[in-house]
């Protein structure tokens, strides 16, 4: 099973009481207010779940892989995310070693 | 950008709506988000990124006070892979 923005806006209109049409906006707006921190170059704290942080990355000599040719990998700004320390040991205990 | 930050600009954005269910749409998607994970289930949400569990395999690490080994069991860790909008928009942002 994978979660997408159709569970959860049916979510949203099953317990919250929106309507279709603002629950599926709600969702939408959710992650589009993440994406506007973020490219604002903001990063967003959201407690229990996680943090997305950017992080700058320097120019690096890259290879293209196939002609061997040396090709620079530009400077770049990247998205990471680290998990809050309940999500992190919540997934440890539903798995405890075992299989996901 | 905090949580509550994120509630107060939603709730901007749906001015219909009462300021409580901005807060509990945004406490309901993040809890769903979660149960998915410790469900060991992946989430991908087109244009933001993908969510889903990596394997940390079995290891022997050390206690960094007292130098003494100690077995560390595998693991399952959340990992996050941008999608390409939000990585398109974030580097062009520099």
């Amino acid at each position: 099973m994978t979660l997408t923005k159709a569970e959860l806006a049916d979510l949203l209109f099953e317990r919250v009481g929106l309507n279709k049409r603002e629950a599926k906006d709600m969702v939408e707006a959710f992650f589009e207010e993440i994406r506007n921190a973020l490219e604002t170059g903001d990063g967003v704290k959201l407690s229990g779940f996680g943090n997305f942080q950017l992080r700058d990355k320097p120019q690096r000599p890259g290879r293209n892989p196939k002609t061997g040719q040396e090709i620079p990998i530009t400077a770049r700004r990247v998205v990471t995310f680290h998990a809050s320390q309940k999500l992190k040991s919540d997934v440890e205990l539903a798995f405890d070693g075992t299989t996901a | 950008m905090t949580k509550s930050e994120l509630i107060a600009q939603l709730a901007e954005r749906f001015p219909q709506l009462v300021a409580k269910d901005a807060d509990f749409a945004v406490k309901m998607i993040l809890d769903a988000m979660s149960e998915a994970l410790v469900r060991g289930d992946r989430i991908e949400i087109r244009g933001f990124g993908s969510f889903a569990l990596n394997y940390r395999p079995p290891r022997v690490g050390r206690n960094p006070k007292s130098g003494e080994k100690v077995s560390v069991p595998a693991k399952w860790v959340p990992h996050f892979k941008a999608g390409k909008e939000l990585r398109e928009r974030v580097d062009q942002a520099i």
